[in-house]
């Protein structure tokens, strides 16, 4: 992890032209070999089908479906609410995220493994099974409704399920993991000199979090942080299974626009709009995002 | 620390120096601690629950869903295995997740090694699209493929799948291998070609057995990226062939039953074995 060595070669152009066979540089037409059936899947089951779907957005050679996203006031506040659900999600992830990826980093071994499965489990498990267990826990007779009407906390069941706070929490649980594994590999390559030099220079606790592990986590807050945003702006299956009418959202409008309205037209001018803001961000974060670090500490 | 250093450590407003007094500060400090256990385990309460409380469910003697369960029975385990649809979609998912882990993992490795060790032209380009379907919305990739495969007929199709979900995977791998091949000493291949070992060998015999462990991890994540996939699963899905993702999603939004309990316990049983094998293969390993 820290022993990564530079990759670059120091002078790419001398090595090519004399033809020197080094063990760190497949050769041109090698590299291209390799890289082809990469490259050969990607343009036809990625690139080729999104640009269609965009160029399906402009057909006719017009802007009518745009037109339609910006003049109507549902598909305009339904594509606001995205990015605000996106938003308050990614707080709550980091808000409740953060304490995790601290304790992780700083228990002891054993105890750090316990907290450590509670961040891996839900992980690997996969997001339909755990959006089927928000719907049963959230359901009319479910297990907190139940507990509330017990205890006497409410008179009756409440509708927790099919609304936009349903949406919120779900999404936090599924999201949370994201946010956590980039904090806890900053957190854990953070010296604890650090923290106990401040301390010895006088410093209380607080202080020393706030002035000196809260700015050396920051890399990995920001890359939680984008990695959250930019994967809740897209979600599908949560927001279908426990959101209703009232908490509609990009990606559950364009499931309605293809599955039920058939108005494909429409829906690949919304997916081009949802697209275009997802790219925006990750390239205006595209600093802070670092998908391997986030990755690389899954396993 | 006396009260003249909290003073002076500017941590402390003066008002709350009396609970600088060694007795009132422990027993302060005991309340926060546990103030903030409490929050802590509440959180991971949190993020364990939903994953655990099908477990249960999937053992209730109830046709509906009840929670806390009421009986113990392993009848709906014995449902999901002899319903042809849900043993259909089981058997074409998992076809298709092994496929998908051959070609992920394969096209995945081979570009790992033009990224890390070769002259890739574009190399930045290359490996900005690869990561490419991890970064795009899934919704939107779905509804992509399947205005590319619908008039080609292959919806619902296992080469349709394929292609889809390969796309899906290849970011994990790239990841995975990429990282590994930047830890592996790349002299020694060096050695192996000085020795006259051609490229070829030098990769089965020096290479490949020192990135192995996360060549095997790379295999998982392409597996479950497969398997659980659901998102463009929907979409790509039709009468003739449907994943067990899509038949799941089905389930869940129009008949509740305990059998999804019992296929989720299934689920997340695998996931959990393959992921403690690919954690167990990488913790014995030495790792910096």
């Amino acid at each position: 992890m820290t022993n990564s060595r530079p990759q670059a070669p120091p002078r790419p152009l001398s090595f090519w032209k004399s033809g020197f066979s080094s063990a760190r540089f497949y050769s041109l037409p090698t590299s291209i070999a390799l890289a082809a059936p990469l490259i050969a899947a990607l343009a036809i089951g990625f690139l080729y089908p999104v640009l269609k779907l965009v160029a399906l957005s402009f057909s006719g050679g017009t802007l009518t479906q745009y037109r339609r996203i910006v003049t109507e006031p549902l598909h305009l506040s339904v594509l606001l609410s995205t990015i605000e659900v996106a938003l308050v999600v990614t707080v709550a992830s980091l808000l409740f995220g953060f304490p995790v990826a601290y304790l992780m980093a700083r228990l002891r071994k054993g105890l750090a493994m316990i907290v450590a499965a509670c961040v891996f489990i839900p992980l690997w498990t996969s997001v339909l099974i755990r959006s089927y267990a928000w719907v049963v826990l959230l359901q009319r007779n479910g297990m907190i409704n139940k507990l509330l009407t017990d205890t006497g906390a409410t008179d009756g069941p409440l509708k927790l399920i099919y609304t936009q706070g349903a949406v919120i929490l779900a999404m936090t649980h599924v999201l949370m993991p994201f946010m956590i594994l980039p904090i806890y590999s900053a957190l854990r390559a953070l010296p604890t000199d650090y923290v106990r030099a401040a301390r010895n220079l006088g410093a209380g606790p607080a202080r020393a979090f706030t002035a000196v592990t809260l700015p050396l986590s920051l890399p990995g807050i920001f890359a939680g942080s984008v990695m959250c945003f930019v994967l809740a702006l897209g979600f599908y299956i949560t927001p279908a299974l426990v959101g209703g009418p009232g908490s509609m959202l990009m990606a559950t409008l364009i499931g309605q626009q293809t599955t039920v309205l058939l108005d494909w037209p429409f829906a690949a001018a919304l997916s081009t709009v949802l697209l275009a803001v997802t790219l925006l961000f990750v390239l205006l974060f595209r600093r802070t995002l670092s998908l391997s670090k986030g990755l690389n500490s899954v396993y | 620390m006396s009260i003249d250093q909290a003073r002076l450590s500017g941590s402390f407003p003066a008002i709350l120096d009396v609970f600088a007094s060694p007795a009132l500060r422990a027993y302060s400090t005991a309340l926060g601690l546990l103030a903030a256990g409490a929050a802590i385990a509440a959180i991971l309460f949190f993020l364990l629950l939903p994953t655990l409380i099908v477990i249960p469910m999937s053992l209730s003697e109830t046709n509906y869903i009840e929670f806390p369960p009421r009986g113990v029975t392993l009848k709906w385990y014995s449902v999901y295995f002899n319903d042809p649809d849900w043993m259909a979609a089981t058997w074409f998912s998992l076809k298709i997740a092994l496929a998908t882990t051959a070609t992920a993992t394969i096209t995945g490795t081979m570009a790992a090694l033009a990224i890390v060790r070769g002259f890739l032209p574009f190399k930045t380009a290359v490996q900005a699209l690869a990561l490419g379907p991890m970064i795009v919305p899934h919704i939107v990739l779905g509804v992509a493929l399947y205005l590319t495969f619908s008039p080609l007929q292959l919806t619902g199709s296992f080469p349709g799948f394929l292609v889809a979900h390969t796309v899906l995977a290849i970011p994990y791998v790239i990841i995975t291998v990429t990282a590994a091949l930047q830890r592996f000493d790349p002299t020694l291949e060096l050695a192996a070609l000085n020795c006259g070992a051609n490229r070829l060998q030098a990769f089965f015999l020096i290479v490949l057995p020192n990135i192995a462990p996360g060549v095997a991890a790379a295999a998982v994540f392409a597996f479950l990226a497969s398997f659980d996939e659901a998102t463009v699963a929907f979409f790509i899905s039709d009468v003739g062939g449907k994943s067990i993702g899509r038949k799941m999603f089905e389930d869940i939004d129009f008949n509740l039953t305990p059998v999804i309990a019992a296929v989720s316990t299934v689920l997340v049983a695998t996931s959990l074995l393959l992921m403690g094998a690919v954690h167990l293969v990488n913790a014995r390993k030495p790792r910096s």
